[in-house]
């Protein structure tokens, strides 16, 4: 059994420091006679350590903590494939994270240039012709393309539109971005083959919807199969359709939201394009839109004359800046290796792999596995533990258990509309030994389930830390620890 | 059938065609083409996506390192431009730990007990910003600065009940533009405060407040680099209910007393300068603390501690009530993938330099930072055009226009300060120049000559 890791701030004695700073090289001012003495800090209560302290704490925490790199990771939505090492490597150069966002453009027309060419390659891919690649991660992209929507409706006149359709199974940050941007949700639902019920649907749409926001393949893993009767019911009613691409991984290359009939769209550079996520984040969510929707990009767009890359802000119907500067470049940079390594017929290779993975777990584990949507899945798939349900072993349960034998969990719980969800997503980069090591796990625990239950109800057993209390967490909050 | 030489691109796939045929069968269909048969004919591409061809690792690598080479960067040239972007020195110690590919190549930890790592980590991220700000929680991270400021006024609205914003004009004109797209679907109104003297005018705030005033803006030290009067600004805000919201520099704590001294209600700031590559504007690191009072209206993640089924010390995400996962359309905020090692790498520097090191950090850039101020007060044709304390950024009024200054530093490997002008019309050949830790005694006095 593993030991509680002290926190940084039990370790700290004074007189430690873990950084050697380099001396007073000018004329020093008497601090005193430029700052009121109510300004000036009295007490500043940060830890003291020193730098072998340091590395050791933190990487002894980074050993307490699953990752792509040490752990098959089948978190369905989230497409944790690998995360190429070169990308690092190129992301680190001097040439791209020693920039200053505001030096002059004549000084960063590299930068200038990978950005706008990202933006093509991400038009070519969404089939989609403007860009911006200045949102911070999906939930900001999200924000962007439906603010852009905004702005359409209201260059037209058209403030009567106060709906946004959202899907009984979309992921939370389609309505949480709608009501953010001052819309009413009104949720659509599901037919018996999981996908969206295009007669309930038309019973939904009318003048006041201003849009619809659709994942396609949706969070069950299936493609939407009247993906353009769906976007012809919404235009008929003067709506824009937002294509959430969160699982574009299972289309790349194959599928493009644009000739689906969307007007707008999310990428997610951290899941469909490699960039490492961070312990949740930085990602990055760039946004595609139709030309019509271009007057509306978030300032600065880029502008390309003559080979001759330039930030425009001129933009009169923009909906206005969304980051600070451009968005995580050094994420864009890392997305631009990946496209370039791979090329065009490596998204087709990654596509293929990504949904054959997947299609072979479900058929493999819908032997043991109540899968409520049998149909063949894309990159992903969801099954239910409501079998285990009645043995008193739940989806929650189940995935506590992975974790012993070494797998991370599936997203569980999730999406609503299917009871005890287990939803599993492979990608590309896992062989076929880890998925055949994944399904002989799944089905031992399935074994477990009906033997011995508590094996699985009590799990996690080999973790650094058994079953989490969240319940506590929430009734006693302790979100800090202070120090002197 | 694809030849060896193209499958020799992806060594990131692992399938044989031997996998491949076997996995079919198992799957009961003939090829991966069937697999793809639920997209429908008209909503396929038909031909491969017109992107340039694959290449050998090699080939990436020299064409990445093309393109770097057509930007000039903050190694070879010397910075005196911050303006929300900062040059300070970045310690080994950051790069080595954030580069594990434990806490990079990791998610959000949605499974405690196997995250206790990034869990720990963000619950001394969220010590390490309270102790800073003088706060009483904080969240994981927000994505920077500006939206941060945005996420802060549409709590204040929801805490309350009212729609007015307040922001001065001395808080970084980009967070302006952000907080107004931020707020713009929302029933909100931003109002903007005048600066006098380099500083939010005190005098000028008690007669826009009123008690339909959600929250009053400001920047410590705000856009010019100058220390606002937080007492004062703090007591007009509080007086009629308003809640304070201060941006700050992590940096600038190490020597100034924190907002929450003064009572601020909401912190939020730039956390690029804690150890985080300057990278051309992004990843950075939005702070966001507040009072505990207002916990519930939070935006974002946050962890606590709680035990284990052992009662071993343990961390989790909490609070999750308030997210968009559970909350949906209720949610505080849409936030969900955040900045989580970018505040790592701020947990570590905060750290590493600790109660010393940044306090020492803190008083040199102060201390570069006036003795610049200095000397170009003694050139001829420069002038200081206000009299506020300032911290690591000072505005100099120049007689000549700012692009020809920065055009005669630039010939010479220096990026001069930011040109006001293109922000505040008022402002003309007005600079604002940035001193931190990083500049030598040598490279102030050579910048100061070229002037």
């Amino acid at each position: 059994m593993m030991r509680e890791e002290t926190l940084i701030y039990e370790i700290s004695r004074p007189g430690r420091v873990g950084c050697a700073l380099s001396d007073l090289d000018v004329p020093a001012t008497e601090i005193r006679n430029e700052l009121q003495e109510k300004y000036i800090r009295e007490r500043l209560p940060l830890p003291e350590v020193s730098e072998p302290d340091v590395v050791r704490h933190f990487t002894r925490l980074s050993q307490r903590q699953f990752s792509i790199d040490t752990n098959f990771y089948p978190l369905g939505s989230c497409t944790m494939k690998y995360n190429p090492k070169v990308n690092e490597r190129i992301a680190g150069s001097p040439g791209f994270a020693m920039l200053h966002p505001l030096q002059p453009e004549e000084t960063c027309q590299g930068a200038l240039a990978l950005m706008y060419e990202l933006e093509r390659y991400l038009a070519e891919i969404a089939g989609m012709e403007a860009v911006t690649l200045q949102p911070a991660a999906g939930a900001q992209g999200e924000l962007t393309g439906i603010m852009m929507i905004k702005a359409y409706h209201r260059s037209k006149g058209d403030d009567g539109r106060k709906v946004i359709l959202v899907p009984d199974s979309a992921h939370g940050t389609n309505p949480a971005t709608a009501a953010r941007s001052g819309y009413q949700v009104r949720k659509v639902p599901s037919n018996a083959r999981g996908t969206v019920d295009l007669d309930a649907l038309r019973e939904l749409v009318g003048p006041d919807v201003a849009g619809m926001m659709l994942t396609n393949p949706n969070t069950l893993g299936l493609f939407e199969e009247d993906v353009i009767e769906i976007c012809e019911t919404v235009h008929e009613a003067g709506g824009l359709m937002y294509c959430d691409g969160a699982n574009m991984n299972a289309i790349l290359g194959r599928s493009r939201p644009g000739d689906m009939g969307f007007d707008v769209m999310h990428f997610n550079l951290h899941k469909t394009f490699s960039t490492p996520h961070g312990g949740g984040g930085p990602g990055a969510g760039p946004v595609a839109a139709k030309e019509f929707l271009r007057p509306f990009l978030p300032v600065p767009v880029m502008d390309n004359i003559d080979q001759e890359y330039r930030l425009n802000y001129d933009i009169p119907l923009s909906i206005g800046r969304m980051h600070s500067f451009y968005g995580n470049f050094l994420v864009m940079v890392r997305a631009y290796a990946y496209i370039r390594s791979l090329g065009a017929q490596g998204m087709l290779e990654v596509s293929e792999s990504a949904v054959l993975n997947a299609n072979y777990l479900m058929a493999k584990l819908r032997e043991v596995y109540h899968v409520p949507y049998d149909n063949l899945c894309m990159h992903e798939f969801v099954a239910s533990a409501k079998e285990h349900k009645k043995r008193g072993v739940r989806a929650m349960d189940i995935a506590k258990r992975l974790l012993d034998f070494g797998f991370h969990a599936p997203t569980i719980y999730f999406p609503l509309i299917v009871e005890e969800a287990l939803m599993i997503e492979p990608t590309e980069t896992e062989s076929k030994e880890t998925l055949d090591a994944f399904i002989e796990a799944m089905i031992e625990i399935d074994r477990e389930s009906k033997e011995a239950p508590e094996m699985v109800t009590n799990s996690p057993h080999e973790t650094t830390v058994r079953r989490v209390d969240e319940a506590t967490a929430a009734r006693r909050l302790n979100l800090r620890c202070v120090g002197e | 059938m694809k030849d060896l030489s193209s499958r020799s691109k992806l060594s990131y796939l692992p399938l044989t065609d031997a996998d491949r045929a076997l996995m079919l069968k198992t799957i009961g269909v003939p090829d991966t083409d069937a697999l793809f048969e639920q997209i429908p004919k008209e909503a396929r591409l038909g031909r491969p996506p017109d992107l340039p061809a694959g290449m050998a690792e090699q080939d990436v690598v020299s064409i990445c390192e093309g393109i770097a080479a057509r930007n000039r960067h903050l190694a070879d040239l010397t910075c005196f431009l911050g303006a929300g972007a900062y040059d300070h020195y970045v310690p080994a110690v950051v790069e080595s730990i954030v580069s594990r590919s434990e806490f990079a190549t990791t998610y959000t930890p949605y499974q405690p007990e196997a995250s206790q790592g990034v869990l720990q980590s963000i619950y001394e991220y969220q010590s390490l910003i309270c102790a800073l700000t003088e706060m009483e929680v904080s969240n994981a991270s927000l994505y920077d600065a500006a939206t941060a400021i945005g996420e802060a006024a549409v709590m204040a609205y929801s805490v309350t009940g009212r729609s007015r914003v307040l922001v001065s004009k001395a808080v970084h004109p980009h967070y302006r533009q952000v907080l107004r797209t931020y707020v713009s679907g929302l029933d909100m109104q931003v109002e903007e405060i005048d600066y006098s003297e380099g500083v939010t005018s005190a005098g000028l705030l008690p007669a826009r407040l009123s008690e339909d005033a959600a929250c009053v803006i400001v920047q410590y030290p705000n856009f010019f680099g100058c220390v606002e009067p937080l007492a004062p600004l703090t007591e007009a805000a509080h007086s009629v209910g308003a809640l304070m919201i201060v941006c700050v520099d992590p940096i600038a704590l190490g020597l100034l007393t924190p907002p929450g001294a003064f009572g601020a209600d909401i912190v939020v700031g730039e956390g690029q300068a804690l150890g985080v590559n300057i990278g051309f504007g992004g990843p950075y690191l939005g702070l966001f603390a507040c009072r505990m009072e207002h916990v519930w209206h939070i935006p974002g993640r946050i962890v606590g501690a709680t035990v284990d089924a052992e009662g071993r010390r343990s961390y989790t995400l909490t609070l999750q009530t308030r997210e968009q996962h559970i909350r949906r359309e209720k949610a505080t905020s849409n936030i969900c993938t955040n900045q989580a090692l970018v505040a790592l790498a701020a947990t570590v520097y905060l750290s590493a330099l600790g109660k010393n090191g940044l306090s020492h950090v803190a008083e040199l850039c102060f201390q570069k930072a006036h003795y610049a101020r200095d000397a170009i007060a003694e050139r001829d044709g420069f002038s200081l055009p206000w009299p506020a304390p300032f911290f690591k950024e000072f505005v100099v009024k120049s007689e000549k226009p700012v692009s020809e200054i920065n055009r005669k530093l630039l010939d010479n490997g220096i990026i001069g300060g930011l040109d006001l002008g293109q922000y505040y019309p008022e402002l003309k050949n007005h600079v604002l120049i940035c001193v931190t830790e990083k500049r030598t005694k040598e490279e102030i006095d050579r910048m100061v000559e070229l002037l």
